[in-house]
């Protein structure tokens, strides 16, 4: 477990490649990668028509997404599950990534805002797929003066989003490492559960929650 | 150590304190009210129990936003006093 200062410092620098650093939290993106790529290997291999104990677990995560996209959205965007599914798991499997110790990605603005930007992409590429020219010229309604303030709106989306995450994520890290500071045995692995996995589980959650609404409201409100 | 250096250190850590107090109280407020009516919703409905609680954790994660900004602020105004001394 890492002291406070480490946490406050931010994510070090590993190595550098053409001048170009490449900190922590791309190497630990990297393994969190590689670890959904081999599950996903592993998982798919020899799927049957009458599934066994594995395949049951993968098949209700996959439902429990389905479900989950096709009641938010609406029936006809339930071709977003992958997306959705993979941004849910990526973000998931980084979040709790400081259970084992190391320094979860999503502690570090540049990676989150990352994340919001895909969002920003996703919303007014899915928006101007939809509505065309109207959509741009949604921006002035209900009064031309609004203009501005919407486009405020807007480019405000991928800040919060992103620094929601990173906050809840570095605060999460802040107080594990002040219980893991104070009292040496037992009570961080109790406040880890919360911490780590239920706060790391909620805020990917909501992450996915918050796109989904905001590309649904994007794409399909007509007005 | 400089009187301003010293000043400046003083009042980053005060602000940082400020903010949280703001920071702290907003959000409680707000998830406490969704908690509460969350349960009330339940206690009427028990059986949509599921639907509720991922609506009441959503709503509260985004109250707890701005005490999110709050906590970053504070951060980056104690990141400030350990760059000083």
């Amino acid at each position: 477990m890492s002291s406070l200062d480490e946490v406050l410092e931010g994510a070090k620098t590993v190595f550098t490649v053409f001048g170009l650093p490449i900190t922590e939290s791309v190497v630990n993106t990297w393994l969190v990668m590689a670890v959904l790529i081999i599950l996903a290997i592993v998982l798919r291999r020899n799927l049957q028509m009458y599934p066994d104990k594995r395949q049951n677990i993968v098949e209700i995560i996959v439902e429990g997404l389905t479900g989950l996209v096709t009641s938010t959205m609406g029936p006809k965007n339930k071709n977003f599950t992958p997306f959705i599914g993979t941004v849910f798991l990526l973000i998931a499997f980084s979040n709790i990534l400081g259970i084992f110790g190391l320094r979860s990605p999503t502690a570090d603005f540049s990676v989150t805002f990352a994340y919001g930007i895909v969002t920003f992409f996703c919303i007014h590429f899915f928006a101007l797929k939809a509505k065309g020219w109207s959509y741009i010229k949604g921006f002035g309604q209900p009064f031309i003066f609004l203009l501005p303030i919407n486009i405020i709106g807007e480019v405000a989306k991928p800040f919060s989003l992103g620094m929601r995450l990173f906050g809840n994520l570095l605060g999460g890290s802040v107080i594990m490492a002040m219980i893991s500071g104070a009292i040496a045995i037992f009570v961080p692995a109790v406040a880890s559960i919360y911490f780590d996995l239920f706060s790391g589980f909620l805020q990917s959650f909501i992450f996915i929650m918050l796109t989904m609404v905001f590309i649904t409201i994007a794409k399909d409100d007509d007005d | 150590m400089e009187w301003n250096e010293m000043a400046v250190a003083a009042f980053a850590l005060l602000g940082a304190g400020i903010a949280m107090i703001g920071g702290g109280f907003g959000p409680a407020i707000g998830q406490g009210y969704a908690a509460g009516k969350g349960a009330e919703a339940v206690g009427r409905q028990p059986e949509a129990q599921g639907k509720i609680m991922t609506t009441m954790l959503l709503g509260q994660a985004v109250a707890e936003t701005t005490g999110i900004y709050s906590l970053v602020v504070a951060l980056l105004l104690i990141g400030i006093v350990n760059k000083i001394l």
